[in-house]
């Protein structure tokens, strides 16, 4: 192939302002001179004008209560602590603050619900109370998908696409287990276990109390959940659809707080199972609080996932898988590809690429319907983030952040990217949770391997190859839970999700995720 | 990067995902009279016509007669024959005459037989011609055969602009679209067009998304800058709306120009105009009242 390469002129219309490689500097300019590297001009020509998703429909309260043996009460201290919506810093709703009390409260009736009802209550009828919630789901699913966007800063596209439908797709896949469960282990029987405290993290809230509860309710057991301290709004309006769906009290149960609250869950002396998904720090806490009693334990913690191109990859499709990979819910995502691993032939080429995409990221008002990254979930995760990155360049990396207006109040960071990233930088080590990614190059698939695998983490992986055959190799010798090949970020209740090493152990999701929620004889 | 494989799935996902863009007022305003200066007006029929070339040019002038804030189209697509009505139709507009050439729709006639055709219509007076390649060729991978083809027609089209239509139906996979892409490419098109419109299937968003990301390659790689034609089964605004969009995410802003950005549609426009009027006076009004020129 003969490219004429050298500088090259494109005609422009006129009066098109571009913008120069790097040096940020711009020229209005009838032509377009070629400066190496090349880069595309995304700029102002046609614009997407505002496109807010409505919000007068959510029936949103001014205060909640916690949801105990079927009613909503307010806790016992008479407490409360505020949510606020992370992209407006305004207070949405001041929410009841449970302690031990109402831990103990909310065990009770569980226990209660267990023993008179739920236990002896043939699998079909329960299916009929978990499809009752998933089809109620469906119904309300744009106000829960705006009150999720309100409450969590995440972009409506990803609550009204994914989080939502999700959530209902796993009750709906969970009811039909209800009254198969002695066809789920084959030769074995199963047998519910009985009171499960489930304490779930901010970045999927709806879609996390739904992967928790679904699957307990489906084999029997009853629940009292702990929404996370700074996104209880749709576990409590799940409160509400629970309560609508008129399951029999005390079988879900939940309750606001923070860590107080998921203390007293997992020190109750009456809880048989504790599901946990949250930081591997809280995780490790739990383990200890629970050895030597009676109780299990799934947990489903941090990751430091590895995104692997290899130089034969489908490249445009690797790039969005890298974009979804880690920009997807502004990072907050347990399985984010955070570590890319290039092959170095193409290293070159996939940085631009990368760079060219993300210039078309549109970051703002979570309630655009055309926003991609949305707001940063607390004050307290944008400055963990703000640290993570300054050490990156302390230690060295070379940061590449994209140049957009964000708006004045809220917390928000800019879609950043790590070259020269070498594996002992701590944002190649440490779980960052936020729209930042590192980059490092390898030269083989044995290299890319032993390095994607030196993480005290093991959640996901990506592998991006034209060929099957490596696909299977790196498959099988990745210590990942959950391996996607040429894609990133594909859920589906039928399919488990769970981690190796410090990213956790025990499985949620498809028949693996009921095993968590039984006992086997 | 002309090896570079296409993932279907991924492909699709990305079209998709890039569809529900939500595009409102002020945008869908604008989009619209991007779109309609983008339109290759066309009409490639056995009955057509004089009297039928004499009203198409007259909508390609003025789509919507009494309002000027709507652009004249890009150009208008005519067969060989019908290329001296169109020129005396157009004569002081900016409009361009494309003529389809190469013995469309097929491109299973001897290469001096193409290129005779190519010469007539240039010398008819056609500023673009749209040729199809040999599929035929392609599939049986005599890729050497389609890109001399291609070149000759280039060569003989002189200071004609040149479409080369990859008819992507017949291609089917997207690996094999972004192959002949990238030979059309490097064989000197100055466009390249999906199909030509005679098949069921015409343009998709992924195929386009494809090709746009082929030609963002070779600019990439040759700092050449080549332009798109998405062409057939572009019916409503809505739909014409996401391929701007594609364009716009996928090579930017340098890209959304005419000169560079082509719909090949025949009955897309009145759709544009409805939704237009509709923008303008708030109210949608029957078809009737937008002529079928």
């Amino acid at each position: 192939m003969s490219h004429s390469l050298g500088t090259c002129v494109v005609p422009m219309n006129a009066g098109v302002t571009m913008k120069r490689n790097g040096n940020g500097k711009t020229a209005t300019a009838r032509h377009l001179e070629i400066v190496e590297p090349r880069q595309l001009y995304f700029g102002e020509k046609w614009q997407y004008a505002p496109s807010p998703e409505k919000k007068d429909h959510v029936k949103l309260k001014k205060h909640y209560d916690l949801f105990i043996d079927g009613k909503f009460v307010p806790g016992k201290s008479g407490k409360t602590f505020p949510t606020i919506n992370p992209a407006t810093e305004e207070t949405l709703a001041e929410i009841a603050y449970a302690e031990a009390a109402d831990v103990d409260r909310a065990v009770t009736a569980a226990r209660r619900a267990y023993d008179k009802v739920w236990r002896k209550m043939p699998g079909s009828e329960r299916a009929k109370y978990v499809f009752r919630i998933a089809r109620m789901i469906q119904e309300k699913a744009r106000e829960l998908a705006v009150l999720e966007s309100m409450d969590g800063g995440k972009p409506i596209r990803e609550s009204r696409d994914c989080d939502i439908p999700l959530a209902a797709a796993h009750f709906f896949y969970y009811a039909g287990w209800a009254d198969k469960l002695d066809y789920a282990f084959p030769g074995r029987k199963a047998r519910s276990i009985g009171v499960a405290g489930q304490v779930i993290p901010w970045n999927f809230p709806l879609l996390m109390a739904a992967w928790k509860i679904a699957p307990a309710l489906a084999s029997g057991n009853t629940v009292v959940l702990k929404p996370a301290e700074t996104t209880p709004l749709t576990a409590l309006h799940l409160a509400e659809i629970i309560q609508e769906a008129d399951l029999p009290p005390g079988v879900v149960n939940i309750v606001t707080g923070d860590g107080t609250a998921g203390a007293a869950i997992v020190n109750h002396p009456n809880v048989d199972k504790i599901a946990f998904t949250g930081s591997t720090e809280v995780g490790k806490m739990i383990q200890r609080a629970i050895a030597g009693t009676n109780k299990r334990l799934t947990l489903e913690l941090g990751g430091k996932s590895a995104n692997i191109i290899f130089e034969d990859a489908p490249m445009d499709q690797a790039i969005e898988g890298i974009i979804d990979g880690i920009y997807f819910n502004q990072g907050h995502v347990c399985c984010a590809g955070s570590r890319l691993f290039v092959q170095e032939s193409i290293a070159e080429i996939v940085e631009r690429k990368l760079w060219d995409r993300m210039q078309n990221l549109r970051v703002g008002d979570p309630l655009d319907k055309n926003t991609d990254v949305g707001a940063i979930n607390s004050k307290m995760q944008l400055n963990k983030i703000c640290e993570l990155v300054d050490a990156g360049v302390r230690e060295g990396a070379t940061k590449h952040q994209i140049e957009c207006a964000l708006p004045k109040k809220g917390y928000w960071f800019r879609p950043t990217f790590f070259t020269k990233v070498a594996q002992s930088h701590r944002i190649a080590q440490e779980e960052i949770f936020g729209p930042v990614l590192s980059v490092l190059t390898f030269r083989t698939p044995e290299e890319a391997l032993e390095r994607a695998n030196n993480s005290p983490y093991g959640l996901a992986a990506g592998v991006w190859t034209d060929k099957g055959s490596k696909i299977f190799k790196i498959a099988n010798r990745m210590r990942a839970g959950v391996i996607w090949a040429n894609t990133y970020n594909q859920f589906d209740p039928s399919s488990p999700f769970g981690g190796y090493k410090e990213s956790g152990f025990g499985r949620e999701g498809g028949v693996h995720g009921l095993a968590s929620y039984v006992e086997l004889y | 990067m002309m090896h570079v494989t296409v993932d279907q799935v991924g492909v699709e996902e990305r079209a998709r995902k890039l569809s529900t863009r939500s595009i409102k007022t002020s945008s869908k305003r604008e989009g619209i009279k991007l779109i309609i200066s983008m339109i290759d007006l066309t009409t490639l029929e056995g009955k057509d016509s004089p009297g039928k070339i004499r009203a198409m040019c007259q909508k390609a002038i003025r789509p919507l007669p009494g309002n000027a804030d709507v652009p004249s189209v890009a150009a208008v697509c005519v067969y060989p024959n019908l290329i001296r009505e169109a020129k005396r139709c157009l004569a002081g507009t900016n409009i361009k005459i494309a003529s389809v050439a190469t013995g469309f729709p097929s491109g299973q006639y001897p290469l001096d037989i193409k290129l005779a055709d190519v010469r007539d219509a240039v010398t008819m007076g056609a500023d673009e011609i749209d040729m199809v390649i040999d599929r035929g060729a392609f599939l049986a991978g005599k890729y050497r055969k389609v890109a001399d083809e291609i070149a000759k027609v280039k060569e003989a089209c002189g200071p004609a602009h040149l479409k080369v239509i990859l008819e992507t139906a017949e291609l089917e996979t997207f690996d094999n679209i972004r192959k002949a892409s990238w030979i059309a490419m490097e064989s000197g098109a100055d466009f390249i067009k999906t199909s030509t419109g005679k098949l069921k299937e015409a343009a998709t968003l992924p195929i386009t998304l494809v090709m746009l990301e082929a030609l963002r390659d070779y600019w990439y790689e040759t700092g050449k800058v080549i332009g798109m034609k998405p062409a057939g089964g572009i019916r409503t605004s809505k739909d014409a709306l996401r391929y701007l969009v594609l364009v716009k995410e996928t090579v930017g802003d340098t890209w959304l120009t005419p000169d560079l950005f082509r719909f090949g549609a025949s009955t897309l426009t009145n759709d544009l105009l409805m939704q237009l009027a509709k923008e303008m006076t708030g109210n949608y009004q029957a078809a009737e009242y937008f002529t079928i020129d």
